[in-house]
């Protein structure tokens, strides 16, 4: 086990160094630039100056290889400097990744808009995932029921229907209608006390919901669909043989079993928690990660892109060997060599 | 051990959430003195004034703005020499009066222009405002690798001198057509010498704390910066004018689109202004009706207009010929005949286009330079009433003739347009409603629609872009910095096509090149008297329109709104839309 | 509960033996399965629809009429018209066409990319780590630079190769599918894992069936729920992902309607009074979600007639 993990860990380095070197090719490829969205006013040779001096007019290989200098050297130092107090060098001449928009620390833009975007899509994966299971496993034990039907038609329409419309839909219902909730997120809101944080799940409503009701619609006919094939695999049958109740073989095999697939796809999830969720995040002026990285995107702010692409990377990559090792430990019959 | 593992998967989500709930409380910014730093929900309603960007501003450094959202946020901290106001006029600000030949400001040779600054105005951080900082801006905008956003403003400035604490002059290399570029509008606002002076150049983008906190002398200072989120302002006590601004606090939010920001305040009433509206007409009214907001509209030099081509763009030929100018020698098969360019404009009906997709905020133009009123051309107007069946005689006498499948054809060569745009709801659906009129006068066309980043892009790998034009006709929004448009003008240089020898950088975009209008330009040069001057931009205005080397279809207006309760102002078209932001307040 | 259903479905499929045709198998489990009759008949009520529709509706679905715009159900338009007086009725059935045909093509390519790497991941132990972490890096990948890229380099040649239309739907066909691959991937190398150390599996193995033999009959039939569900979503997302792709310049011409961008289009008027609004909204939107729920009813039926765990009982 130990000698799987370390050789997995091993290669996740390769592994992450190819895919920075993708995603760099890729966003330099991409034919949009940081000077389209300036006003049409100002003419093509200023805006190759702006260019220049942003470093654009480098070849490829020197901005990579600078970019992975501020990102694994540079940034890291800066880090633990930070942290220790400590001051290593020279950190006054040291580079940072800048992003090409606002021309601060790509890294203090995420951490200033961790908080907004782990609450509302931390939390909708939360709600989605236990109002998904239990919803699954209901549907598939009494398959072709009254609830089962209704969640399929709840759950179907879910998935069909996507977020920038059931968000539109509730913005007009419960902020234009009814007037009970603000369409807009107050990302400087502190909770201090009882009324604030009133005030901060009246906000966190629509988004979460929106974001619930659509992970929930998907995660439950994948546990809809594993609770199935168990309650047709040959030891519920052995089960009933042997004279158990169905709740009995239901609640002690079938879910544990049909657990398995299902906590690796939740445990494979967890990264989109933290690349936030584009649209909901910008119907509702959240202005989270996912903002942030439309907004990086629709100006070509490679650094900023690039930055966040990776550090998602790494988490994909993480999450994939946490769930390898959660499906190796919960169904014993999986081998490592 | 598969217990733990499990309990450990359970625990995830709660320590992430409660690692988060530690992170939101926002650290006050270093340079913010005392406890000032308050929640906006506990703010007083009255003096607290919130505004919604859709676009949220990521810089407050105009100089290194990346759009017109950043420059206008920075607009209520930074102050330029003179603003302009809602009528394009000129209004001194940071200077006492506007230079001009009668007081003597303006060299009568126009070599050089001197301002006097008000001796009464001190920075947010209570030192006084001198001309040593007005000439710093210009090193700064000017230094090398800067990547300054406003240098075409100083493209003729020599050097700017301080004659003394309060008089600054400005010579140029050569006399200047338009001398007030420089230091006037929220474009090019001065910034304080004693905080910038470590910025210059390369340097200038590590300077954060800077661009994010300016000190500024305008009524507002920023307390708290999150780009492309929010930005909260608050009153700078040692403004100018006493009793001034109302607000104490202000907010600036981003995010969302256009309808979304429309709705939040005329519907929901959650802000009091929202910026840049451009929303299909019904949609408006129909938020206006719930009673909470006003549509404010205000018309600078904006033309939504379609280019037409005047080069071959056929996807066959290669990169050193599709689309180039090559001196003449690579016409477009249909377009370069004038009476299919003119049967194109006579086919549109401006008046649905405003009837149906832009309502109040535009109104049908046959001009590339709609305003100021004195430049404006009368000679064109015969385009505002759509005659198909002109269209159609012209083309008839003109040896094009109707083929079977509706489409006219003479010598083997068909009608048939690509006609291309950005991605925008209105833009599409003029797309739409023009193939259809188009199509009534045997013109087939294929739309065509790009992202704005792609579209707008001057990136030199990428065939999509406007300089580009690999298609007939495009259309897009232009205007002019300022209230003057002699810049603007020389755009239809024919040295300023864009090709391959210029890496696509010009910006001559229709491709559109006679003598006549070079000889024009080459006079408007040399040309300083005011008079003469406005009779050769409207002969060029009239040349280009006349030419059918662009298609001007409606003058575009900002569009904002306002809450009912906020007065003090009228939209401005020309400048910074919040710049006169110490006269608003709430009623 | 209802384990006794399963029996019933045993008993028909028991009938089915006599005549081991795969078809009859299907029709079968079709017939017992009433949800999937209903899925069957709304489905094939679209198909016609989308395809014979605009045969006795002719009106253009590209005509604007502005003197009609905004209209509400009329006998000349009896599902309005939008903003600019084009007919709702013709949009949403020509709108079909292209809905479905990217729709069912798009998650074909998708399902099929997923599964190839999923099992093959899953399966072949040397090939898991390389596939897994390719998958990785598509998923890591922002998708709308990578979608720009992918004009730049095949619109026109595409273009110029298939024609304008077939071209695009080509070129969308394909980014779809390759850009929604992997969830399937990663789902499929999970049971992959799972059912290759089931006994069935070893005893096979054992015997030294060949690996592409044990892959085709013992372990697809198993992993086909998972598949089915990634279909049904499949679809969704297809149609939905083709309406953003239009944004960006890489979909049809703005002029084509599709159901996605007709959902798009629709939603800033959701609420607008005096407008055509709660036709214009919910008329695609009721078609997407009919579309997916029918062919999730299929979908569920097919699974039953083909997993081997419901048949070979």
């Amino acid at each position: 086990m130990l000698k799987y993990l370390s050789k997995r860990l091993f290669f996740a380095i390769p592994t992450l160094l190819i895919i920075s070197f993708a995603l760099f090719a890729i966003l330099d490829l991409a034919p949009n630039d940081p000077t389209s969205n300036l006003p049409i006013t100002i003419p093509p040779e200023v805006r190759a100056e702006i260019k220049t001096s942003l470093g654009l007019d480098k070849p490829f290989h020197i901005r990579y290889f600078k970019w992975m200098e501020q990102f694994f050297i540079n940034e890291p130092l800066n880090l633990i400097e930070e942290i220790t107090g400590l001051e290593i060098g020279d950190s006054e001449s040291r580079l940072r990744v800048r992003s090409w928009s606002s021309h601060s620390p790509v890294v203090d833009s995420i951490v200033e808009r961790l908080p907004q975007t782990l609450w509302v899509v931390g939390l909708s994966y939360v709600f989605g995932i236990l109002i998904a299971l239990p919803i699954g496993v209901v549907s598939a034990y009494k398959q072709y029921s009254w609830f089962d039907q209704i969640g399929t038609f709840v759950s179907m329409v879910g998935f069909s229907i996507p977020t920038f419309f059931t968000g539109l839909v509730l913005i007009v219902v419960f902020s234009v209608w009814l007037s009970w909730l603000p369409s807009t997120y107050d990302t400087t809101h502190d909770i201090t006390d009882l009324s604030s944080l009133w005030y901060q799940i009246k906000q966190m409503t629509m988004p979460v919901l929106v974001l619930a009701f659509y992970n929930a619609a998907q995660l439950s006919r994948f546990m809809r669909a594993s609770v199935l094939e168990n309650l047709n695999l040959d030891y519920v049958r052995t089960a009933r043989a042997k004279g158990l109740r169905d709740r009995a073989i239901l609640l002690k095999h079938v879910l544990r079993n049909s657990m398995l697939p299902v906590v690796t796809m939740i445990a494979l999830g967890v990264p989109t928690i933290f690349t936030g969720a584009i649209i909901t995040e910008q119907i509702f002026r959240v202005n989270g990660i996912g903002q942030l990285l439309i907004t990086g995107i629709n100006s070509a702010d490679i650094p900023l892109v690039q930055s966040l692409s990776f550090l998602f990377a790494v988490l994909i990559v993480a999450f994939n060997l946490i769930a390898d090792i959660v499906y190796g430990i919960l169904d014993p019959r999986i081998k490592y060599e | 051990m598969r217990r733990i593992v499990a309990t450990l998967l359970l625990a995830l989500p709660i320590l992430l959430l409660g690692s988060c709930s530690r992170e939101t409380t926002p650290e006050a910014p270093d340079e913010v003195e005392g406890n000032e730093n308050v929640a906006v929900s506990t703010l007083d309603v009255d003096t607290h004034l919130k505004i919604l960007y859709w676009q949220g501003p990521t810089t407050l450094n105009p100089y290194l703005s990346s759009g017109t959202k950043d420059i206008e946020a920075a607009s209520i901290v930074l102050e330029p020499l003179a603003h302009h106001d809602v009528d394009a006029n000129m209004v001194p600000i940071l200077a006492t009066e506007i230079p001009t030949k009668e007081n003597g400001g303006l060299a009568e040779d126009r070599t050089s222009i001197t301002w006097h600054l008000r001796q009464d105005i001190v920075w947010s951080d209570n030192t006084p405002l001198t001309a040593t900082d007005v000439v710093f801006t210009w090193e700064y905008c000017t230094a090398e690798g800067g990547g300054c956003t406003a240098i075409d403003s100083f493209r003729y400035v020599e050097r700017v001198v301080a004659i003394d604490d309060h008089t600054v002059r400005i010579e140029f290399v050569k006399p200047a057509p338009y001398p007030y570029g420089p230091f006037v509008g929220s474009v090019s606002p001065i910034l304080q010498r004693e905080q910038f002076k470590d910025c210059l150049g390369a340097r200038a983008k590590e300077c954060t704390d800077q661009n994010f906190y300016p000190i500024g002398t305008g009524p507002f200072r920023a307390l708290e910066f999150k780009a492309n989120d929010t930005v909260q302002y608050i009153a700078n006590t040692l403004y100018r004018d006493e009793g001034k601004p109302f607000f104490q606090t202000v907010v600036i939010k981003g995010g969302g689109n256009a309808t979304s920001a429309a709705r939040t305040v005329l519907q929901t009433g959650e802000f009091d202004y929202a910026w840049n509206l451009q929303v299909e007409p019904e949609i408006l009214e129909s938020m206006r009706g719930a009673g909470k907001g006003e549509i404010l509209t205000g018309f600078g030099s904006q033309v939504e207009r379609i280019m037409v081509n005047q080069t071959n763009p056929d996807p066959k030929l290669n990169e050193e010929q599709r689309s180039v100018y090559m001196d003449g020698k690579n016409a477009h098969p249909f377009l370069s005949d004038i009476n299919v360019r003119r049967a194109l404009t006579l086919a549109i009906d401006r008046q649905i286009l405003v009837d149906v997709l832009y309502g109040v905020s535009g109104r049908p133009t046959c001009n590339v330079i709609p305003l100021p009123e004195k430049y404006v051309s009368t000679n064109n107007d015969d385009c505002l009433t759509q005659d198909i069946e002109e269209a159609n005689r012209i083309l008839d006498e003109a040896g094009w003739v109707l083929g079977s499948d509706g489409v006219r054809a003479k010598d083997g060569i068909r009608l048939s347009l690509v006609y291309q745009t950005s991605t925008n709801s209105v833009r599409q659906s003029t797309q739409s409603l023009i193939k259809d009129w188009w199509q009534q006068i045997g013109v087939e066309t294929e739309l065509q629609n790009f992202d704005g980043g792609v579209f707008f892009s001057t990136d030199a790998a990428n065939p999509f872009t406007l300089t580009r034009f690999y298609a007939d006709v495009q259309m897009y929004t232009n205007s002019f910095e300022g209230n003057d448009p002699s810049n603007y003008v020389e755009s239809w240089k024919c040295g300023n096509v864009p090709g391959p020898h210029n890496s696509w950088v010009g910006s001559n975009i229709s491709r559109g090149c006679s003598e006549e209008v070079d000889a024009l330009l080459d006079a408007l040069s040399e040309t300083f008297d005011a008079t003469e001057r406005v009779e050769i931009i409207k002969q060029l205005n009239d040349k280009v329109v006349q030419n059918v080397w662009e298609i001007p279809l409606i003058h575009r207006a900002r569009v904002s709104a306002r809450a009912n309760s906020l007065k003090g102002f009228e939209l401005n078209g020309w400048d910074s839309e919040i710049w006169s932001i110490a006269d608003w307040y709430r009623e | 509960m209802k384990l006794e259903n399963l029996a019933r479905a045993d008993l028909s499929i028991q009938q089915a033996r006599e005549h081991p045709s795969p078809w009859m198998i299907v029709w079968i489990a079709l017939k017992s399965h009433k949800g999937a009759l209903v899925g069957a008949g709304v489905f094939s009520f679209i198909v016609l629809a989308v395809l014979v529709g605009p045969l006795f509706y002719t009106v253009d679905p590209q005509l604007t009429d502005y003197a009609v715009r905004n209209q509400g159900i009329s006998w000349q338009h009896p599902l309005g018209t939008d903003n600019i007086g084009r007919d709702m009725l013709a949009q949403v059935l020509s709108g079909g066409r292209i809905a479905l045909a990217v729709g069912f093509a798009a998650m074909l390519l998708s399902l099929f990319l997923g599964t190839v790497v999923g099992v093959i991941a899953g399966y072949y132990k040397r090939l898991d780590g390389p596939l897994m972490r390719l998958t990785d890096l598509f998923l890591a990948m922002p998708l709308l630079p990578l979608l720009l890229v992918i004009i730049l380099l095949f619109r026109d040649a595409l273009r110029d190769i298939f024609g304008l239309e077939f071209g695009i739907f080509i070129l969308i066909v394909f980014v779809i599918g390759i850009t929604s691959w992997m969830q399937t991937a990663r789902i499929v190398r999970g049971e992959t894992l799972a059912i290759k150390e089931r006994e069935f599996v070893l005893a096979a193995t054992s015997v030294g069936t060949s690996g592409l033999h044990i892959i085709s009959t013992h372990i697809l039939p198993n992993i086909l729920s998972p598949i089915m569900v990634s279909a049904t979503l499949g679809v969704a997302s297809a149609i939905i992902t083709e309406s953003a792709l239009s944004f960006l310049g890489l979909g049809f011409p703005s002029d084509f309607p599709t159901w996605g961008r007709l959902l798009y289009d629709g939603a800033p008027w959701i609420g607008i009074d005096s407008t055509n609004w709660l036709v214009r909204v919910f008329a695609p939107g009721i078609a997407i979600s009919l579309t997916v729920l029918s062919v999730n009813y299929i979908g569920d039926a097919l699974r039953d007639a083909i997993d081997p765990r419901v048949r070979n009982k």
